[in-house]
């Protein structure tokens, strides 16, 4: 489903290259688990499978269903069925929540060919989803994400990946800032998510979420290079010694 | 050595004005201001002001919906055409210069002095004391057909008693000037919302003044929404000569490409324990130009007062220019003053977590731009006025943005 192909990145407008020939392949139905110490570059190869305009692919692909996806904006990546669930999902003053929501929803309906969502519809609909994942409806009336506590931000994100049922969700460290029982929500919510069709990639730093979710495969990126791929056996092998014998291997 | 300069066309025109209404052409010896001039730096009106043409004294009425409902008094250029006042209010429409209301100055430049000399029509209000006047009035000028037309407002307010004004501003695409001045006078615990709504033609010109005095405990809201006009001035002068007093400016200038938007307010704190909250949020497309001065001077006696005052700018565009001056004289020591100006540009980290939600570029920074003005009419105490207020900013946009 997702193909990564000798993915050299820099950061736009410099030489300072980020990733430096990752490959990874993540198949339908299956989750794909990335660990790797700070700075090593997972949240670039994040930033790069959504669009982001920071950075430029100097070399390799990305393909989505085996089409590339490099010369797709952001919007229409996210239209095709990539999600990614942010590291720090933003603040965006004056947006009410439910606003986003609701032009996120129908503008990707629209551009499916979809009939947009009446108000009832959609609102039906943001209330069942923000119910499984303890999410309270007065909080969407807010502005998107301001205010909202680093857990709430990332429930939010999840309920945003629920809505809009992508076929391909990137969740950069969605664990971190929950607490025990949230960590328990989100990852019940996105449990719910997996289907034989649904890829997902997860990055994070810890053992426990993968607990929860529990992955396929698992690779440890270091240098914007993965230096070493596994099964679940590999994060705990990590939690346990750490990432300093896996680097000393390709030392 | 007197050099004289030689007069411009807009200077001409202004000339043959004041003579055919029989008025002194002393006011245009020194010309049209021009940049170094302080309070016009930004506003060059010698440069900018490239016509002046005669005044008409019929005109067309106006295709743009009202702002909200009321009782609408409408002229066409100079001529009256309609409108009743409300019940309890004493009006009338004089087609004579108003009196100016007690205690109210007017800045005396240019644009006073022009409304001094050839306005031709206006209406006086007087509100009794401790009336409540619930139903909007509202003072609807349109001006057409490329003609000047010049109107004052005076409007008094007895003590105890409260209204909503709201001037409607419109024009037809030609070159018209328009030219109004407005008084009011707010008595002891009177409260006014007041609104001016400018959405003129692309090759009209305004200059315009609001003058206000203000006695103790009173209460003040000026809404200002500017989004149309080739070349506006509007000056806000407040006095608040009474205790107490409360003074609230939200406005937002929507300024499309090649226009000039001068918004130009300045703020006497003359009495101890008064407030005042300014804000104003623009918008810039293409070439647009925008001017902020917001002047706010606390004299001696004026202890205790709280004003603050803020103006941040979103540019569309590369050129786009906007100047802010803010100014601050304080002769009074226990006070507290604050003033902030900023411009931005749209945050594209805000633009990129839209898009990667599905939303187009085009809809994304259109409600990225609207998160950002419409923020200033939320809350207001009248929400169907700020909900009209912000359909006419999301019709802009949807148009401009
Ligand atoms: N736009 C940018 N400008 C400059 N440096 C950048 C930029 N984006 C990423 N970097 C740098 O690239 C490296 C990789 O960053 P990235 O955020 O991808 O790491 P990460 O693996 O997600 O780390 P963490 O585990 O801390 O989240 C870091 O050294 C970071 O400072
Ligand atoms: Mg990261």
């Amino acid at each position: 489903m997702i193909e990564i192909k000798n993915l050299h990145v820099k950061i736009a407008d410099t030489d300072t290259m980020i990733l430096n020939g990752v490959n990874l392949t993540v198949k339908a139905g299956e989750v794909a688990a990335i660990m790797g110490p700070n700075g090593s570059g997972k949240s670039t190869l994040s930033y790069v499978m959504a669009g982001k305009s920071d950075y430029e692919v100097t070399q390799g692909d990305i393909l989505f269903n085996g089409e590339s996806i490099l010369e797709m904006e952001p919007d229409e990546r996210a239209v095709a069925g990539l999600f990614l669930a942010f590291q720090y999902p933003l603040e965006i003053p004056g947006v009410p929540t439910m606003n986003f929501l609701k032009a996120a929803l129908n503008s990707q309906r629209k551009a499916r060919g979809q009939d947009e969502l009446t108000t009832p519809d959609f609102i039906r609909k943001v209330k069942g989803a923000a119910q499984h994942l303890g999410i309270d409806m007065t909080m969407l009336k807010r502005p998107l994400n301001v205010g909202f506590s680093g857990g709430e931000k990332k429930r939010a994100e999840i309920l945003q990946m629920s809505l809009l049922e992508p076929k391909f969700c990137v969740l950069d460290e969605t664990d971190s800032g929950l607490d025990i029982d949230a960590l328990k929500i989100v990852s019940d919510g996105v449990n719910a998510l997996r289907t034989p069709e649904r890829g997902f990639l997860v990055i994070t730093h810890y053992q426990r979420l993968l607990d929860h979710i529990v992955p396929d495969s698992v690779h440890v990126l270091y240098k914007g290079r993965i230096i070493k791929s596994g099964d679940k056996s590999l994060a705990l092998h990590l939690e346990e010694n750490g990432y300093a014998d896996v680097i000393k291997e390709v030392a | 050595m007197n050099v004289q300069i030689k007069k411009t066309d807009a200077e001409e025109g202004i000339i043959s004005a004041l003579k055919s209404a029989g008025a002194n052409t002393a006011i245009l010896d020194k010309g049209l201001p021009t940049r170094r001039v302080e309070p016009f730096h930004y506003t060059d009106l010698r440069n900018l002001l490239k016509s002046f043409p005669a005044a008409s004294n019929s005109g067309e009425a106006t295709t743009v919906d009202a702002l909200i409902d009321g009782a609408t008094i409408s002229f066409a250029n100079n001529a009256h055409t309609g409108g009743a006042f409300p019940a309890g209010v004493t009006g009338s429409v004089l087609g004579a210069p108003t009196p100016v209301p007690a205690d109210v100055v007017i800045d005396a430049n240019i644009i006073g002095d022009l409304n001094e000399a050839l306005v031709a029509n206006g209406v006086v209000i007087d509100i009794a004391p401790n009336k409540h006047i619930d139903e909007p009035i509202i003072l609807a000028h349109n001006v057409s057909g490329g003609a000047s037309s010049a109107l004052r407002f005076a409007v008094s307010l007895g003590a105890g008693s409260s209204a909503t004004i709201v001037e409607h501003h419109t024009s037809d695409g030609a070159s018209n000037h328009q030219n109004t001045v407005s008084n009011l006078s707010l008595a002891k615990d009177a409260k006014v919302t007041w609104v001016i709504m400018q959405e003129h033609g692309a090759e009209t010109t305004r200059l315009a003044q609001l003058n206000i005095h203000l006695a103790q405990n009173t209460d003040l809201t000026i809404l200002v929404l500017n989004s149309g006009g080739k070349l506006v001035r509007q000056e806000i002068h407040m006095a608040v000569q009474g205790e107490g007093s409360n003074v609230t400016i939200k406005g937002v200038n929507l300024i499309a490409d090649n226009m000039h938007i001068d918004v130009t307010t300045t703020l006497a704190h003359n009495a101890p324990n008064t407030n005042a909250d300014e804000l104003f949020r623009n918008v810039l497309t293409g070439n647009a130009k925008g001017v902020f001065q917001g002047q706010i001077r606390v004299s001696q006696i004026a202890q205790k007062t709280d004003a603050k005052m803020a103006c941040n700018t979103l540019l569309l565009s590369d050129a786009a220019d906007f100047s802010a001056k803010p100014e601050l004289e304080i002769f009074a020591d226990d006070v507290l003053c604050g003033h902030g100006a900023t411009v931005t540009d749209i945050d594209k980290n805000h633009l990129f977590y839209l898009r990667a939600r599905g939303i187009s570029e085009k809809v994304a920074r259109g409600l990225l731009v609207k998160a950002f003005v419409e923020e200033v009419f939320e809350d207001l105490d009248n929400e169907k006025l700020g909900e009209s207020l912000n359909a006419r900013i999301e019709n802009w946009l949807d148009i401009n943005a």
